[in-house]
């Protein structure tokens, strides 16, 4: 049975998703909430026994019993197995938020969702990389059905935008694609990395071009600089849920580029080692400025969070840029937490606009917020994370990846820029609190609303993982260690299946 | 076999002609050239995909049988992206209909036709060149590109038409 939990984390989600579309279960709205969250429970479950099987040793699935490279393989290295626990906790956490009634709006939102994370979970499990675009097309599709969820003018325009952009995204990921299949005749990650050490003179260019398409295929999805334009005004129009699970999506970008350009095209890759470095130190430097300025400038909670994310981007690319396993690692605790508090803080954005009538989140004086105790503890904390302060996570993140610039010709850039990124986080998160919770102005009735139970507890958990990732941080780090030591190292060889009997599939020795 | 250049020559150009065509529909302002732009983008994609396992002539595509063999590979990947091509392309042709519905005109930035007809019009007198020759863009006879009220109008009515949308 064990032998078959790398699939679970893509079965699970996707066969429920279909349940509920059936009968029984399609317009019940408690059947669909309860199946939804036994379901991410499920996940959640096979995705933490994953991750502890995957410190052992790397589980491979072979799908239909095709000895690779010939078939497709699902790869649960220890980078894999993190990112899918990390998004199996996020859509746990975000579905109590989604309990609180967002779901009212249509009757597919837990079967789009349940997709969604189908098509998350396989592009972070999966060893090849056409099968990387298909769980990109299964994740974007749920995606754009997500973000219209509601209705509403806003949400067409964001949305169209989106859909478009995203469609052009996958032509020039076939034609990578394409180029990398005619010039390395293999598409099996695995595969890739060994044969391009040794690829001929002639074909370099090609497979150079091919992976310059893939680093703009994989920087629009995670917002680099050039290609960022549409992540502010997508998320903006989302509601809370959906733009919180969307803060793994432009992760899923950044893991691309960790599992493409790290790990196939990295130090290993021969003459073409490392092509992509000197354009992601302009990339990353930009990017991060370019996000300091949008959360300056930005007049809502929702946008800061998501000029945030764009700031979290920047950074991360800067542990792809300096190119070694500490700055992978740290790279990677630093991507967790900014994933989980990202979240938070959109939701967070949610509870607030729900208690201020029709100010909202903006950050103009209005009504003071009907629980200020807890929403104001809750700003606060989140603040504090985002922001980089000593007894949370975002410090440790950020303080690794210090650490590991120094010394490099990158200190010079990496130090300043996250320094002043995490200075202007401060300036614009305690602006905002003044206007949102002291700046009032008492004309209306003070609404009263019930206490917000689901909401509050889906950011509490979110909130609660960071000090836990530090109080836990010695093993956190020694985990994302691992996982960078085993994504820097040298591919050797494939993984060889010998065919069982009496399953009629092929088992990894 | 001989003719193998010749077909590699045009094969390469049809991919080419597809790709800059599709670019260029899929930068026009209006949702149903972009669609279209998106579509021939695919199209060149498929044809590109096929590619990559190198064009033969009757080739078989197992091993053993023939001396060139066709690679199989290449054709179930395009088979895929046709598959994942046709469902996008749907949810886009949809996406845009419920776009021209909900804010009354089919430009990819559904300007709102409350709110900016009177801005265009206004804005016409500074930069009415470029703005006039977005606009005629969609008018078959490019005259009444100097006269902006109609090409405003045209916007206004789009908006007015309340025939187009569904009912829900």
């Amino acid at each position: 049975m064990s032998a078959h939990f790398p699939v679970l984390p893509v079965l699970l989600p996707l066969l429920a998703a279909i349940l509920l579309l059936l009968p029984p279960l399609q317009y019940s709205k408690q059947g669909q909430r309860v199946t939804a969250a036994i379901t991410l429970v499920l996940t959640l479950a096979v995705s933490l026994w994953l991750l502890v099987a995957s410190l052992e040793q790397t589980q491979y699935y072979i799908l239909g019993g095709w000895q690779p490279p010939f078939g497709i393989v699902l790869v649960a290295d220890p980078l894999a197995a993190v990112m899918v626990t990390l998004t199996s906790f996020l859509s746990l956490s975000v579905l109590l938020a989604v309990f609180s009634g967002h779901d009212e709006a249509g009757h597919y939102f837990h079967p789009l969702y349940l997709f969604q994370i189908t098509g998350i979970n396989g592009a972070f499990l999966t060893g090849d990389l056409f099968n990387l675009f298909v769980f990109f097309e299964i994740l974007l599709i749920a995606s754009y059905s997500l973000l219209i969820h509601g209705g509403g003018k806003e949400k067409t325009k964001a949305a169209f935008h989106y859909v478009t952009l995203n469609l052009l995204g996958s032509v020039l990921f076939l034609f990578a694609l394409g180029i990398l299949y005619g010039s390395l005749g293999t598409l099996n990650m695995t595969d890739m990395a060994i044969k391009v050490a040794d690829i001929g003179d002639n074909e370099q260019e090609l497979v150079s071009t091919g992976i310059l398409l893939l680093l703009a295929v994989f920087g629009l999805k995670s917002a680099l600089l050039p290609l960022h334009f549409w992540l502010a005004r997508t998320y903006g129009a989302a509601i809370a849920p959906v733009a919180a699970l969307f803060a793994i999506m432009t992760k899923v970008g950044i893991y691309s580029l960790y599992r493409v350009h790290v790990q196939v095209f990295g130090d290993h890759a021969g003459a073409l080692a490392n092509q992509i470095t000197i354009w992601l130190w302009p990339l990353a430097v930009l990017t991060v400025a370019v996000g300091v300025i949008g959360v300056l400038a930005s007049r809502r909670l929702k946008d800061v969070a998501s000029w945030l994310v764009i700031v979290s981007v920047g950074t991360l690319l800067f542990t792809i840029a300096l190119n070694s396993a500490q700055a992978t690692a740290a790279g990677l605790y630093y991507l967790i937490h900014s994933t989980l508090v990202t979240a938070a803080l959109y939701l967070l954005a949610d509870l607030i606009s729900s208690q201020r009538n029709q100010v909202g989140d903006r950050f103009v004086s209005g009504n003071q917020v009907a629980y200020p105790k807890i929403t104001g503890m809750f700003y606060m904390v989140a603040a504090l994370v985002v922001v980089g302060m000593p007894p949370f996570s975002g410090f440790i993140g950020k303080v690794a990846i210090l650490q590991s610039a120094t010394a490099t010709t990158g200190q010079i850039w990496v130090w300043p820029t996250i320094l002043i990124s995490g200075l202007a986080a401060l300036i614009a998160l305690s602006r905002a609190a003044t206007t949102l919770f002291w700046r009032l102005r008492e004309t209306e009735a003070k609404e009263t609303m019930a206490f917000p139970v689901w909401q509050c507890s889906a950011i509490a958990l979110l909130l609660l993982a960071s000090p836990l990732m530090v109080v836990f941080g010695g093993d956190m780090i020694e985990l994302t260690q691992h996982a960078a030591k085993q994504l820097h190292a040298k591919q050797t060889e494939l993984p060889l299946g010998e065919l069982d009997g009496s399953h009629g599939a092929l088992i990894i020795k | 076999m001989e003719n193998l250049p010749l077909m590699e020559g045009v094969f390469a150009f049809c991919v080419g002609l597809l790709t800059a065509a599709g670019i260029y529909l899929a930068l026009r302002g209006r949702t149903f050239p972009v669609v279209v732009g998106l579509t021939l983008l695919a199209y060149a994609v498929n044809l590109f995909l096929f590619s990559a396992g190198r064009l033969q002539v009757n080739g078989a595509a197992i091993l053993g049988k023939t001396a060139d063999y066709a690679d199989p590979l290449p054709q179930a990947l395009v088979l895929t992206a046709i598959v994942i091509g046709f469902a996008m392309t749907a949810f886009v042709v949809i996406l845009a209909i419920r776009a021209r519905a909900d804010l009354g005109n089919d430009h990819v930035d559904g300007l709102s036709s409350s709110n900016s007809a009177p801005n265009e019009q206004k804005n016409h007198s500074h930069h009415s060149h470029q703005q006039n020759a977005e606009k005629s863009t969609n008018k078959p006879s490019g005259s009444s590109g100097d006269n902006p009220l109609p090409a405003a109008g045209t916007i206004k009515t789009d908006g007015a038409d309340t025939s187009m949308r569904p009912s829900h």
